[in-house]
């Protein structure tokens, strides 16, 4: 594959044009649903949950400005994440917690069961927005603002809400199997992102870098389900892409430090495909490596592929073992923003960003961070041998901050 | 050209399946139409990877081409990848939203060809609809995923020890993704019997929907928790 010219500036993310792309309200194929959430709350027909202060006022892609709590957040956990790459939904927590943010982690909290409703459709409309609203529920008993650590679950909310306003049949079947679980009928005033989060906080984590990313490059995979459903409502920054791509993870990474390279087909999805991932792989693995991973060899070279979803990570790192097999040119290590700004920030690679559950050889990239990766395992280790001989029943928040 | 793959099923057959979908109160929102500029095939990656079209699946919905509808509804909808990136059509029509309503109506009415798509699958909707998580830590077993390399064996070898060294309380766990509670489980269990969602489940696999009802009931049950 030969390199292209790209439609930005030194493969960077400053587009090569004059034209300047205002945001314009009146052009989103999606109404201000936030205002149509409030009516609706006026009305009586729902409990709106505000979202709590201090928050962060971020821009979206028509120019309605987004409210993103700092904390008293409550954790909407990524089946896949906690799952498979749990050192993705640690890294998010221990980030509030070295940032001394009030947060809660449910254990009264279900999958927003899409992936299975994306796999399968063994689900329904009513069934799917009724799982999504006890989730709300239980975030509103707790007096903590729902974040969403999945892009899938983000997507799949924001599709939930929209029908919801706009359908009072749905909304009154939904609230009638809401009731009888005897829950408060409850919509957040906004449905917020955990990369939104991390966009917010971006100059926080800036002051905090302990190791000099200036020699790193990254490609980022920016989510489907983050901004192709409801697209109105994602973070676009008119400081990257010209406003013209999400500017989640990529304000990020730059803020750390880390060069951003573009590549040619940062539109395409990963390959997960939900039913693919799990029984038809060599759909996901022949995407994942030669439209994803490839091109970016090809064109960027990256250290690190970065991105803001469950699904994304696996396919993007999991997919490389075998092709790596068949010669090709694939070889990148995958994580999401969060992992790569924890270790920005000094969180131990093993502790905390748990890169041993990734398969694509991360310690390249370590190294070249600066950090020894060989001293961090053997620490890791000694971790596992006291747990193993009983001495610790489990690592600790206080023995990883 | 017509499709003449299945003669043998009536066109009243089709025609009901096909009323089913366009029934759907999503339907009207996701279809406006079609410029037949191809904007959805060139985003869509089962296009590059299979013999699918979203284009030809929304023209044949806009067409109400009955024939061609019971054709994408066997052959067709299960290689979607449901990414969404067909969603850039400048019609604002969603080929995927139609696809997953479509998929719905398969499932619903038991299709032959559905439930051999979905044959491999049946045991992650029996672990997302009785533990309230899609996969989970203990799923990562070298024989199911061979080709993610050595490393799945390496997590599966070491997994309780390695499940204990997270520092959130939430993710000691094996068997789920994280730690959910009792109640939480059975509100989700009413959920579903409420929504007919466990009916669905029978149309697919009558031995998988025994197998959930009877845990589901027993729970329920035992918490003294009624539905309905």
């Amino acid at each position: 594959m030969n390199p292209k010219d790209l439609p930005m500036v030194g493969r960077g993310t400053v587009p090569e044009t004059q034209r300047v792309f205002r945001p314009d309200p009146d052009q989103t194929p999606d109404d201000d649903i936030r205002e149509a959430v409030l009516e609706l709350g006026r009305e009586g027909e729902w409990i709106v949950q505000p979202v709590p202060e201090p928050y962060y006022l971020a821009p979206t892609k028509y120019g309605r400005s987004k409210k993103v709590p700092f904390e008293k957040t409550w954790h909407h956990k990524s089946c896949g994440q906690c799952g498979h790459i749990p050192g993705y939904s640690t890294s998010i927590f221990w980030l509030n917690r070295f940032l001394g943010y009030d947060y809660f982690d449910p254990r009264d909290q279900t999958s927003c069961t899409a992936w299975n409703y994306y796999a399968s459709a063994t689900s329904n409309q009513v069934a799917q927005a009724a799982v999504a609203m006890r989730n709300f529920s239980a975030a509103y008993e707790t007096g903590y603002f729902p974040i969403i650590h999945c892009g899938t679950s983000f997507g799949h909310y924001k599709e939930v809400r929209h029908e919801l306003v706009h359908n009072h049949e749905l909304r009154r079947k939904v609230r009638d199997v809401i009731t009888k679980l005897n829950r408060p009928f409850v919509m957040p005033e906004e449905l917020v992102h955990y990369s939104e989060w991390m966009y917010a906080i971006r100059d926080q984590l800036k002051a905090r870098v302990v190791h000099d990313l200036s020699g790193i490059t990254a490609t980022v995979h920016p989510a489907c389900h983050y901004y192709k459903l409801q697209t109105g409502d994602a973070i676009y920054d008119p400081e990257i892409y010209g406003g013209q791509r999400t500017a989640a993870v990529t304000a990020v990474v730059q803020e750390l430090g880390a060069q951003v390279a573009d590549y040619s087909t940062w539109y395409d999805c990963c390959g997960f495909g939900f039913r693919h991932i799990l029984v038809q792989r060599d759909f996901t693995r022949s995407f994942a490596t030669m439209r994803k991973i490839e091109v970016m060899k090809a064109e960027a070279n990256p250290d690190v592929v970065l991105t803001h979803d469950t699904g994304c990570v696996t396919s993007l790192d999991k997919s490389q073992f075998a092709t790596q097999a068949h010669g090709r040119n694939v070889g990148v290590p995958v994580m999401s923003e969060s992992q790569f700004a924890a270790l920005a920030v000094g969180a131990h690679p093993f502790r905390v960003a748990q890169l041993h559950w990734h398969s694509t050889d991360y310690r390249p990239l370590l190294t070249k961070m600066g950090i020894d990766v060989e001293a961090a395992w053997a620490e890791f280790q000694e971790d596992l041998a006291k747990i193993e001989h009983g001495s610790m029943e489990y690592l600790t928040w206080e023995s990883v901050l | 050209m017509l499709s003449n793959l299945y003669p043998e099923v009536p066109l009243q057959e089709k025609q009901r399946l096909f009323d089913q979908v366009k029934a759907d109160p999503r339907y009207e929102s996701y279809l406006y139409g079609c410029y037949e500029c191809g904007i959805c095939v060139a985003a869509c990656p089962s296009a590059r990877f299979y013999d699918f079209s979203p284009r030809k699946i929304t023209q044949t919905m806009a067409r109400e081409d009955i024939e061609m509808f019971y054709e994408h509804l066997n052959d067709d909808i299960w290689n979607c990848s449901q990414c969404f990136s067909c969603t850039r059509c400048p019609r604002q029509n969603n080929p995927g939203g139609l696809i997953t309503i479509m998929r719905e109506v398969a499932v619903n009415n038991g299709l032959k060809s559905t439930k051999e798509a979905l044959a491999g699958y049946t045991r992650i909707i029996y672990k997302i609809m009785t533990t309230g998580t899609q996969v989970s830590p203990d799923m990562l077993q070298e024989d199911a995923f061979p080709d993610w390399g050595p490393q799945v064996k390496e997590v599966a070898s070491h997994l309780d020890l390695w499940r204990r060294a997270l520092p959130p309380e939430t993710l000691h766990t094996t068997g789920l993704s994280w730690q959910v509670e009792e109640r939480t489980m059975l509100e989700l269990y009413t959920i579903w019997k409420l929504t007919g969602v466990l009916d669905m489940i029978s149309e697919l696999d009558e031995g998988l929907h025994d197998i959930m009802e009877e845990v589901m009931d027993d729970a329920l049950e035992d918490q003294g928790f009624t539905v309905g």
